[in-house]
């Protein structure tokens, strides 16, 4: 390895956003000829400290040295002329223009679509793109976007590739000639970085891994001189005991029940496959993955705002009549009397509006309640009342704006409207997601004391900790599909990451 | 995740812009003021330039134009009525985050509903039935002038200012061809005032004054809308729409449906102001009827904030500018269109204040890094 | 059939090139993302600040100077629109006022603009007609080739008209390649669709969006000119414009944004806006010539409603058509 120049050298390299230190000090080295996968877990810092070599961010301390030079990197176009290209997980792409016009956008000089062309062909023909020049982005699957991107980048001559999640949104198959291609642009001396959480990518492709776990780098070595549980366990770390309480589940039953869903999203590409599963009631299920793996279409699905393509969703009621809710909307699965509540990841775009005050985000729900024309505005007010004592709500009144409160008062706003209409069933996505400790606990005391009144409780988590000592049972989504569900009190953290980074799972056990 | 953002842009070095959190009303309110205030002095120095008077006594002329008579004032006061119970229709739809500026359509078909009902059952039935009917006909026909865009945008997404828009064409033609069809006396292209010995089809006068009607209507739907934004369920719903489909969706709202319902609500309002210009004030119809206020009520709507109440005073504010640069048109020799210009530079002056109200400018330390935020 | 043709193409032509102007105008604007409902207005102050110009030279001077007297009127249309222009975009540009309601307003006040200065003059020459005619200046802008008369129908369909007729065209030709064959065109193309990603590609928004609605609107003051000073002889009369400015509006969405359609499309709708003078209604029946005078909204109306149904990508409006930009609100 000391053979190789060092590319990229970041020294000390800190950013901080508001009272979040996303990136702690961190020394990191890429090299040219090799592929480095940066892992770690959500929030670990792993994009934020690629965005300071790409120029989205700028480092609050540190310096970066390009083949060994010192550069300040203010701005994307910096980035690029030190030979730094970005690929994003969100597709900077117009849709309505052509490979080649996205392609040379905002480049100078006389346009000579047919000179481009070329180049571009001359670039694919290189390392193995199937790229047509002539089609436009939205007649492109999301692998051909994301080949765009990498060809973009290429074009404008840059020889250190980051990758953000590059294979998230693609199929095996389409990793697979991913990879191809990185190899053969590693081969060419280019030094290529990508961010993914799959184990067996990282295997499979990278030359060297380097891990962050909480804003801090913790370590790299060789890839072929460790392994998956090493590595799993530096990007998890020792386990941390937060002793959550975690009440016994009493008289668990049935209460839905998934079998064999599967879900497209608009692009056609499939984000759940044949999900099986059963949420009991008085039970935490946990239900881990890493991001985009199919948790908002799965939760969604069961609250009636996703199209499914195939399966069935069940929800059983005490005396064990089934009611179908696939294929209904929220008003009709209210309508049979199911109480189901959804606390939704987005929680201002979608859970809550953010330029309403609280009582009336509180009459969300209950506003069409009686048979007058005009909404009742009385018991929302008491609700938002009671929920800002209860909860504790920093806000400096019921009619405040919801946008104007902080992020963790906003959720204790849209949870308290979610549990006061008494569910049978509560799904929630992310629920602690930038939330402070004490915050974070007042959530996961009020799921318990949902629990225990005999509520089926599904928390989409990402925080593996938490989802251990909370959960009873944790469900294990990887690419769309059940990798595995755990009793959580007789499985650690390791165990749940190892089956989050593989597809397919093997045996699936109940 | 908007206001939270408070980044440095590169590009600007001296200051920035940064989205207010809130502004205090009362704060707000002094902007908008200071704002008409500058208009109306940029007004009274243009009036200057280009007639020579002393810029008080175009101020002077103005209010005199507006409120220099009882019958002035009654009339001021009616447009305003018109005024506003078109805004006042438009309202629900803008809160939906729907670009109506139909309303002018909507008026004319509206008053041409009622006109059509004044001309064919003359003689044919009672007076008070003949009303009942231009009632039905006109709000409904208002309702199907809002319908059809609504309906275009709900299915297939269709740009609904652009629709809107031609629908208002397709309605002046519709008038145009019912004027000349029923053109009195042949030839002249003019209805001119219908039934005038019957008098069958006229609105009643209230308490003797012929003005009062329009007044009382728009008071009437003033509160009615008021009311319907802030306390029904439906007015609730509308908001949400136009906040957030996606939370309309969460909770169940059918989009779709609640565009077509406020549209036709919409259209049904402009159709009762259509009624009000022929029935009650003007007894003809034109193809010029609604007078352009179709598209000066979207002006008033916005700059009201969709508040009905606000409404009121700047309708009153628009008629009292129109009528007051009328008024100095006439004394001194000027076009009519004069109020146009002035009208003109006082709405420029209210959008242009909005920014302040919404943004504020940022001065930057010299030793800030500049960056971008991340997409 | 072939005498009626050729009485009835050069009319459809000159009804429809005011109405050439404005649409490719609105197309360069529309194209950045920027909906300006204030073309109606920018037309008549275009055709006011013309008139006004050549009034002033006309009463100004004994003998005129040919080149003078198209330079001047087209200079001031050309700085009167520029000015509305930048109004506008310091409205909804600069201090992000909504579009709708900004362009609803540049339209009042423009008419407005136009009919008291054009009523001003009127009064000024203290005419009997209330109108204004600057027939001297109007000659030499409708003046066409001089053998154009003795090519028979060739001279007729192709070569009657004056040199705005023709110049409108090329701008328009010219406008199609400025947008799809340059890398301004492409980067302008981009900011309509997505400003985030033409921003994030180096592409400076602001700049690209003033520069389009200025240019946009410049070129639809010229239709205002050439209506004034050609197709009506140099005859100002208030409100004689009428509704073409929204008409232009209109076409801009015939022609799916595209301003080599637009050339075609516009005599069309000139002859669309004329048609009814040549559908035979009798002399009892003048009311159907009302009817008629739908056809092109009606039209209008049904393509827009299906290029909507059809959602095929490239005939959609710019993405971003109407929204305001501001880069800290993604």
């Amino acid at each position: 390895m000391e053979t190789k120049t060092a590319a990229v050298s970041m020294r000390n390299v800190t950013k901080t956003f508001g009272s979040v230190v996303a990136n702690d000090k961190i020394s990191l080295d890429i090299y040219k000829g090799e592929i480095l996968a940066l892992l770690g877990e959500n929030g670990s810092g792993k994009t934020t400290l690629l965005n300071m070599l790409s120029g989205i961010y700028f480092p609050d301390e540190g310096q970066i040295f390009i083949n060994g030079k010192e550069e300040v990197i203010r701005s994307p176009k910096d980035a690029l002329q030190l030979g730094i290209g970005m690929v994003h997980q969100h597709f900077k792409l117009i849709d309505v223009l052509s490979a080649t016009e996205n392609i040379i956008l905002g480049l100078e000089g006389k346009l000579n679509i047919k000179e481009a062309s070329k180049k571009i062909e001359e670039i694919c023909d290189k390392y193995g793109f199937e790229v047509n020049p002539k089609q436009k982005i939205y007649d492109m699957s999301v692998s051909q976007k994301q080949t765009v991107e990498i060809v973009k980048v290429l074009y404008r001559g840059a020889d250190i590739l980051i990758l953000d999640e590059p294979t998230a949104v693609l199929t095996p198959q389409e990793s697979e000639k991913l990879f191809a291609v990185l190899r053969k642009m590693r081969d060419d001396g280019k030094a290529i970085v990508i961010i993914t959480h799959k184990m067996h990518e990282v295997e499979s492709l990278s030359d060297r891994v380097a891990v962050l776990r909480g804003g801090k780098y913790i370590g790299d070595m060789a890839t072929r001189d460790t392994n998956v549980t090493e590595m799993t366990n530096m990007m998890v770390g020792h386990t941390v005991t937060l002793n959550i309480d975690r009440p016994d589940p009493v008289d668990p039953k049935p209460r839905i029940e998934v079998k064999g869903l599967s879900v497209r999203d608009e692009e056609g590409f499939l984000k759940l496959n044949d999900v099986s599963f059963t949420a009991n009631s008085g039970e935490i299920l946990g239900i881990a993955g890493i991001s985009g793996c199919g948790q908002k279409e799965l939760l969604e699905a069961i609250a009636g705002l996703q199209v499914t393509e195939s399966g069935t969703i069940a929800y059983v009621q005490d005396d064990g009549n089934r009611e179908m809710l696939i294929g209904k909307d929220p008003l009709k699965i209210a309508e049979l009397g199911v109480s189901l509540s959804f606390v939704p990841e987005d929680r201002l775009g979608m859970g809550l509006v953010g330029n309403m005050d609280l009582t009336d985000n509180m009459m969300l729900r209950s506003f069409r309640d009686g048979r007058s024309p005009f909404a009742n505005r009385k018991s929302p007010k008491e609700l938002a009342e009671r929920v800002v004592e209860d909860l504790e709500v920093v806000t400096p009144g019921i009619t405040t704006p919801v946008r104007r409160l902080s992020g963790g008062n906003v959720q204790k706003v849209l949870v308290g409207r979610e549990i006061a209409s008494a569910p049978t069933v509560l799904l929630t996505a992310y629920a602690v997601r930038g939330l402070d400790i004490n915050s974070s606990y007042t959530i996961y005391e009020l799921l318990n004391e949902q629990k225990k009144k005999g509520v089926a409780v599904i928390f989409v988590g990402e925080d593996l900790d938490v989802m251990v000592e909370l959960c009873d049972r944790i469900l294990v989504l990887c690419g769309g599909e059940v990798s595995g569900i755990v009793d959580a009190r007789k499985t650690d953290k390791n165990e749940v990451g190892m089956l989050m980074t593989r597809v397919g799972g093997g045996e699936k056990h109940e | 995740m908007s206001n939270a953002m408070k980044k440095e842009k590169k590009r600007e070095p001296r200051f920035h812009i940064v989205k207010r959190e809130s502004l205090v009303w009362y704060k707000a309110m002094s902007i908008r003021v200071i704002a008409i205030l500058l208009a109306l002095v940029v007004c009274g120095i243009i009036t200057t330039i280009t007639t020579g008077i002393n810029p008080l006594n175009v101020y002077e002329s103005m209010v005199a134009g507006a409120f220099g008579s009882t019958r002035k004032t009654w009339i001021t006061f009616q447009n305003t009525s018109i005024l506003l119970l078109i805004s006042l229709a438009l309202t629900p739809a803008f809160k939906m985050k729907f670009w109506n500026i139909g309303g002018e359509g909507q008026v004319l078909i509206g008053g041409l509903a009622s006109a059509v009902c004044m001309i064919y059952l003359e003689g044919k039935v009672p007076n008070a039935v003949m009303i009942l009917c231009m009632i039905i006909a006109s709000i409904g026909a208002g309702m199907i002038w809002g319908l059809i865009p609504a309906l275009f945008k709900a299915k297939w997404n269709t740009n609904e200012t652009l629709s809107t828009l031609m629908m208002n064409y397709i309605a002046t033609q519709l008038v145009a061809f019912f004027v000349i069809l029923e053109e009195v006396p042949k030839g002249s292209g003019k209805i001119g005032i219908i039934n005038q010995n019957s008098n069958s089809g006229w609105l009643p006068q209230l308490f003797g004054s012929k003005y009062l009607l329009a007044i009382v209507v728009a008071v009437i739907i003033t509160l009615f809308m008021a009311i319907y934004l802030r306390y029904s369920k439906h007015g609730y719903e509308i908001n949400v729409v136009g906040e957030s489909e996606n939370t309309a969706r969460y909770v169940g709202i059918k989009v779709e449906k609640v565009i077509i319902r406020t549209m036709m609500l919409s259209g049904a309002i402009c159709g009762l102001a259509g009624l009000l210009l022929v029935g009650g004030i003007n007894h003809t119809i034109t193809t010029t009827i609604a007078g352009g206020e179709g598209f000066t009520a979207v002006l008033v709507s916005w700059m009201s904030k969709f508040n009905p109440f606000t409404m009121i005073i700047s309708s009153l504010l628009i008629v009292f500018m129109e009528r007051g640069a009328g008024e100095i048109s006439t004394n001194f020799g000027l076009n009519h269109s004069y109020s146009d210009i002035l009208t003109g530079i006082i709405l420029f002056f209210i959008i242009g204040c909005e920014f302040f109200i919404s943004y504020q400018l940022q001065y930057c330390k010299k030793t800030e890094k500049s960056g971008k935020e991340e997409a | 059939m072939w005498s009626f043709l050729l009485a009835f193409i050069p009319r459809a032509i000159v009804q429809g090139i005011p109405l050439l102007y404005g649409c490719t105008g609105e197309i360069i604007t529309e194209k950045s993302g920027n909906l300006n409902l204030g073309i109606p207005g920018v037309m008549y102050v275009g055709a006011i600040s013309g008139v006004i110009g050549s009034f002033v030279y006309e009463n100004g001077t004994s003998r005129m100077n040919p080149f003078l007297a198209i330079a001047i009127p087209m200079f001031c249309c050309l700085l009167g629109s520029l000015l509305m222009g930048l109004l506008y975009c310091f409205l909804t540009v600069t201090l992000r006022a909504n579009q709708n309601v900004t362009g609803l307003a540049m339209t009042t006040f423009g008419v407005g603009f136009g009919n008291f200065f054009g009523g001003s003059l009127i009064k000024l020459v203290d005419s009997d007609v209330p109108s204004i005619a600057l027939s001297a200046t109007s000659s030499y802008f409708s003046k066409s080739l001089p053998f154009a008369e003795k090519l028979g129908w060739f001279g007729k369909l192709f070569l009657s008209y004056g040199f705005l007729a023709y110049l409108g065209v090329a701008i328009a030709l010219a406008a199609s390649y400025f947008l799809n064959r340059t890398r301004k065109g492409l980067h302008l193309r981009a900011v309509g669709e997505n400003p985030n990603t033409a921003d994030a590609a180096g592409i400076n928004v602001s700049r690209y969006k003033y520069a389009a609605t200025c240019v946009g609107c410049m070129i639809a003051g010229l239709g205002g000119l050439y209506y004034v000073m050609d197709y009506a002889c140099g005859v100002w009369s208030n409100n004689a414009f009428g509704d073409r400015g929204w008409l232009s509006i209109a076409l801009v969405i015939f022609t799916i944004w595209r301003p080599n359609v637009s050339v075609l499309a516009s005599f069309l709708f000139g002859g669309l806006y004329i048609l009814y003078l040549y559908i035979p209604t009798g002399m009892e029946h003048m009311e159907y010539q009302e009817l008629y005078k739908m056809i092109p909204y009606v039209v209008t109306l049904v393509v827009l409603v299906v290029t909507s149904m059809r959602s095929k990508r490239e005939n959609q409006p710019p993405a971003s058509l109407g929204l305001p930009y501001f880069r800290e609100e993604r």
